[in-house]
């Protein structure tokens, strides 16, 4: 009885963890699909970008660790507004497989930047000795690591959702969200709101990049391979929401930390097939009003 | 705008017979890159399937190597596993299981728009890339499903070490296939495709069902890419976990984009020279054709979105204006 209890609170706390980094990552991409309609495959690159400037400034630089964090986060929120100036505003209006094919072509060129970059090998993540060790908790010890990315990334996600929910900002990016020529005609400059906007989403990319480098591995495949689930986390939990995707986030990181940890013979074959599932019961997603 | 809709004239062009004189001259004249070429005509059927799709009907999919993929391990399993290897049996079965994934998938999808569609073209292609990765008594798991012996077409043709066969077979197949596509996209169906394509609403509106025109193609499309996949399981009689998967279908729409889109020969010309450069290039300079691949992605959807059968188009009408 105690194991099952301990492989539960396990699993949940893992998943808890993991889920959090998807959402942070993920978020930027509901905002962006949800604001200029625009199917942003290459999300998954600036989350990679966050990654490897986290592993080398903790590596070859030897930044302390939150500056390391903090320095993914500016770059990639810097490099990102760098494109959507000079490539992605260019596909605002066009087709989706025109903005489809665009994208997956940055993701083949940073896929071939990073391993020319970096190597094609995994990269060490050099945590500072705080974040080793157990943190002892109601009788249980859990991974300091995984505590930090909780309470960090529960911080951001409060943020964030008051930024949203109370500021001037907010009420114009969810305006804008509603109906883009309705907040345009009303003086809204959309294109700076979004670049903005843009650039948070791809920063918080970065840091979710950076924080998570531990669970989700640093390699140049990364944007690819996970592509899936961050596609997965925007479109069950519905473009333009922030609540829908972190439901969907959660329930990922659980469910996925579940199955490997008691099926893993069946791998991510739940994850899939649930997400077939809900988007046919709710083809908007969990919480969203349109596609 | 090149014309190949419902206002083109159906007859068949002395140009178009082209592909098949240099299909041909390469059996001939190039013994020893048969195999190769087999591999070139496979990915052009393939292609051709995903620009009756894509390139017609307007659907945008990232999950086409499901259908590859299942023709290439029904056709693998059968010959592996169940001791059924005759080649064209083989196909039939592919294109049958292939059709049946294509009906089903397929009428899950085409009910859904956007994002939503796009996500669960490629949940359906990572679903199958999970079954046939974990079902590893059936398909061989990550090693691949080796042991298939395929018999002679016929009980005539042996297919030799060579690739003779395999490459008259491919040909063959492809030219079956191109005609079954233009076909249909010189018919009053390939024009429904079209306006739907261009503007469902309206097709809506003048009432042609939209939905089961989407689920027809979608359907056929599928089987057409499952005859490719048992086409490619035969001339290797080996099949990968890689024919499934997200970059299989990426690398696909790249070499569709590359020949043009919509338009029936981009479908020849991508596949060729995508698969020539990967052979030259890929191989010295791994990182770098993945970074061209990319950048050219790029530079095609900015600045030529007819592809390199575009470039041609306004080359030739460039130099008729100043003649």
């Amino acid at each position: 009885m105690d194991a099952l209890l301990s492989s539960l609170v396990s699993i949940a706390f893992h998943g808890v963890a993991y889920g959090m980094v998807l959402y942070v990552i993920s978020v930027g991409l509901s905002v962006t699909m949800g604001l200029m309609g625009f199917v942003n495959l290459a999300h998954g690159v600036f989350a990679m970008a966050g990654g490897y400037i986290l592993t080398s400034s903790l590596g070859r630089f030897a930044l302390p660790f939150p500056v390391a964090v903090g320095l993914a986060f500016l770059l990639v929120a810097i490099g990102s507004m760098a494109l959507e100036r000079g490539l992605y505003r260019h596909f605002y209006g066009a087709g989706e497989l025109e903005q489809v094919l665009f994208t997956i072509g940055l993701i083949f060129m940073a896929v071939a930047i990073a391993q020319l970059v970096f190597g094609t090998l995994q990269q060490p993540v050099a945590l500072p000795p705080w974040l080793k060790g157990q943190f002892p908790l109601l009788g249980r010890d859990f991974p300091a690591y995984r505590v930090f990315l909780i309470v960090v990334s529960g911080a951001m996600i409060a943020a964030l959702w008051f930024g949203v929910e109370r500021t001037l900002w907010g009420a114009m990016v969810r305006a804008a969200v509603d109906n883009r020529a309705m907040a345009q005609s009303i003086g809204i400059n959309t294109r700076q709101l979004f670049a903005l906007t843009f650039a948070l989403g791809s920063g918080l990319a970065g840091l979710g990049g950076a924080l998570g480098a531990e669970i989700i591995a640093v390699q140049p495949t990364y944007p690819f391979e996970h592509l899936i689930y961050f596609l997965t986390v925007v479109s069950v939990g519905g473009l333009g929401s922030l609540r829908g995707p972190f439901v969907a986030a959660l329930f990922i990181g659980v469910s996925d930390t579940a199955c490997k940890y008691w099926l893993p013979q069946f791998g991510a074959f739940f994850i899939y097939a649930a997400t077939i599932a809900i988007l046919l019961w709710r083809p908007t997603g969990l919480f969203g009003t349109r596609v | 705008m090149s014309e190949t809709g419902y206002a083109a004239s159906p007859r068949i062009r002395w140009t178009e017979w082209l592909p098949w004189l240099a299909g041909v001259a390469v059996f001939f004249l190039l013994p020893e890159y048969l195999l190769f070429g087999a591999r070139i005509l496979t990915y052009i059927l393939f292609a051709l399937s995903l620009d009756l799709i894509v390139g017609y009907a307007g659907i945008v999919t990232l999950g086409h190597s499901a259908f590859f993929g299942a023709g290439a391990y029904v056709a693998g399993i059968l010959a592996a596993k169940v001791k059924l290897t005759d080649p064209i049996v083989l196909l039939v079965a592919a294109t049958v299981a292939a059709g049946v994934l294509g009906v089903t998938t397929g009428a899950v999808i085409l009910r859904t728009r956007g994002l939503t569609q796009l996500m669960l073209t490629l949940a359906i292609a990572a679903l199958c890339l999970e079954v046939a990765n974990k079902a590893t008594p059936i398909t061989g798991g990550a090693d691949g499903l080796s042991g298939v012996t395929i018999a002679p077409i016929f009980g005539l043709f042996r297919f030799d070490l060579f690739g003779k066969t395999a490459y008259l077979l491919c040909l063959v197949t492809l030219l079956a296939g191109w005609w079954l596509v233009r076909r249909l996209i010189y018919s009053p169906f390939g024009a429904t495709l079209t306006g739907i394509r261009e503007n469902s609403d309206r097709m809506h509106a003048i009432g042609a069902p939209v939905y089961r025109r989407l689920l027809a193609v979608y359907t056929i499309s599928a089987m057409i890419a499952g005859v490719a996949g048992a086409l490619s399981t035969e001339t290797n009689q080996f099949v990968g976990l890689n024919v499934l998967g997200f970059e299989p279908s990426g690398e696909l729409l790249v070499m569709l984009i590359l020949g043009g889109v919509g338009r029936l020969y981009g479908a020849f010309v991508g596949p060729v020279v995508f698969l020539i450069a990967q052979d030259a290039l890929a191989k010295q300079f791994p990182q770098f054709w993945y970074l061209g691949i990319g950048l050219m992605l790029v530079l095609v959807v900015l600045f030529a979105r007819g592809g390199l059968l575009g470039l041609a188009d306004a080359l030739a009408a460039r130099v008729r204006r100043s003649v």
